[in-house]
């Protein structure tokens, strides 16, 4: 288990807990262009959302862990907890629609009191579940039967990894957290998880350790696969790389570790027109733990709610959201640098 | 002092594509060729990356150090496979030296008594 956790940025009062400081600091930074100039020369500006396919929601701040590139700035010492009745207003919306996925995160998702009630009554709804996984969290005293809850429900798991060795992983994550995340994965490969032929999917979810964007996607998926066969026996189906956007501790590391500046004009010189049509904003609804309604989980955290009168899950109106138009700042340019980045991982 | 007046300065790695604004058909070739042997193939793009980063080690070339460095973090490696693969690169430089001792051997047995 995650040992030596810092405290969150809110716990510590932290200058850059505001998101309205975090948009200012990035504002301040010497760079080419802003991200509406980058897309209007890409031809893509304003940016639409395509078909809702998939509802994220975030059931709350609440982790068990305090990694230094969180961009929730999760932790032990968060209170925020999506409430029951939210949760219900959440599966009246997906009721009245087409949409097929829900991705669940947090936090930790699974340490919200309704997780269990709330992935039961949305698989009672036939919707294909995706549980943003820390791991650790299943190694847990109360938690450790939720891989068995997950494989009975069938409840694709998206865990995060940052490297397949333990230096890196701890580094980012905290000391123990890499072995206790094989520990979790031994277990969920052992009711069939990552076998191919179960049906139980588990997905592993890398960000850079550090100021620089990810790899290839398929050439470390391959490495992965390889690696932690070899070492641990272990087996997963996919990998997904997600740059790591310069908010909230990301962004106070950038800054105390000298990197800011370079990092995001490293990200406005990455700009690939081609990742726009797959960016997460355009496909995926985002739900905050209070019910408001954001772009991403990005915009969530920096309070950016959606540029629309449904501001909330509560008066969900899909057609009048379709009309909208998605928020954008310079945070945006590191879901399009390079091979750009998403809850799916690469787009490109 | 003129920071133009050092050798090395690291804002030029930025500007490596400035070599093919003259004979730029010399420039396509080499930078096509060099995009290809770092394609994943029966070595990994990482493993690749361990090597060249190992080799501006032993060439001691600044800009490559600093491009490889990035460039293995990004293909996956840690800082421990980094330091392996530098130690492999002075193992080889030092063996290297050590190895031609024998050369001074054999040249100080054919003049010694």
């Amino acid at each position: 288990m995650a040992r030596g956790t810092l405290p969150s940025l809110a716990a510590r009062g932290a200058p850059l807990s505001s998101p309205a400081a975090q948009l200012a600091r990035l504002r301040a930074v010497p760079i080419d262009r802003e991200f509406p100039e980058a897309l209007t020369r890409a031809g893509r500006w304003p940016l639409r959302p395509s078909r809702l396919e998939i509802l994220q929601i975030n059931v709350g701040k609440v982790c068990n862990q305090t990694c230094r590139h969180c961009h929730v700035d999760a932790g032990p010492d968060r209170t925020e907890s999506m409430s029951r009745e939210t949760m219900e207003q959440c599966l009246r919306a997906l009721a009245g629609t087409e949409i097929a996925t829900v991705d669940l995160t947090g936090g930790a998702p699974e340490l919200n009191p309704h997780f269990r009630w709330l992935v039961e009554e949305l698989r009672g709804l036939g919707l294909h579940v995706m549980d943003r996984c820390n791991l650790t969290v299943l190694q847990t005293a109360p938690h450790r039967d939720l891989v068995d809850f997950f494989a009975r429900h069938r409840v694709e798991v998206v865990a995060s990894l940052p490297h397949v060795r333990a230096l890196g992983t701890d580094r980012q994550r905290g000391e123990g957290v890499y072995e206790a995340s094989i520990a979790a994965l031994k277990r969920l490969n052992a009711v069939g998880y990552g076998d191919g032929r179960s049906g139980l999917r588990l997905v592993l979810v890398t960000n850079p350790v550090g100021a620089f964007l990810p790899g290839n996607q398929a050439s470390l998926e391959a490495e992965w696969k390889r690696e932690l066969f070899r070492v641990h026996g272990i087996r997963f189906d996919a990998l997904y790389t997600l740059a790591n956007l310069p908010i909230s501790r990301f962004l106070e590391w950038l800054e105390t570790s000298g990197n800011l500046e370079s990092y995001l004009q490293h990200l406005v010189q990455a700009f690939n027109p081609a990742t726009v049509p797959g960016l997460m904003c355009r496909n995926t609804l985002s739900v905050g733990w209070d019910g408001r309604l954001y772009d991403c989980d990005f915009n969530q955290m920096l309070e950016l709610g959606v540029d629309s009168p449904v501001g909330h899950i509560a008066r969900f109106d899909l057609a009048a959201l379709e009309q909208r138009e998605v928020r954008v700042a310079r945070h945006c340019f590191g879901c399009t640098a390079g091979a750009g980045s998403s809850c799916g991982g690469a787009v490109t | 002092m003129d920071p133009r007046l050092h050798y090395f300065h690291c804002d030029d790695l930025q500007r490596f594509p400035e070599i093919g604004e003259n004979r730029g058909d010399l420039a396509k070739k080499f930078f096509d060729w060099y995009g290809a042997v770092f394609a994943d193939g029966a070595l990994s793009a990482r493993e690749k990356s361990l090597i060249a980063l190992a080799v501006a080690h032993a060439v001691q070339c600044p800009y490559c150090i600093e491009a490889y460095s990035t460039d293995a973090l990004r293909q996956g490696a840690d800082l421990d496979q980094m330091t392996e693969a530098v130690h492999v690169a002075a193992a080889i430089r030092g063996g290297s030296s050590l190895m031609h001792g024998v050369q001074m051997r054999n040249h100080a047995e054919r003049l010694g008594m």
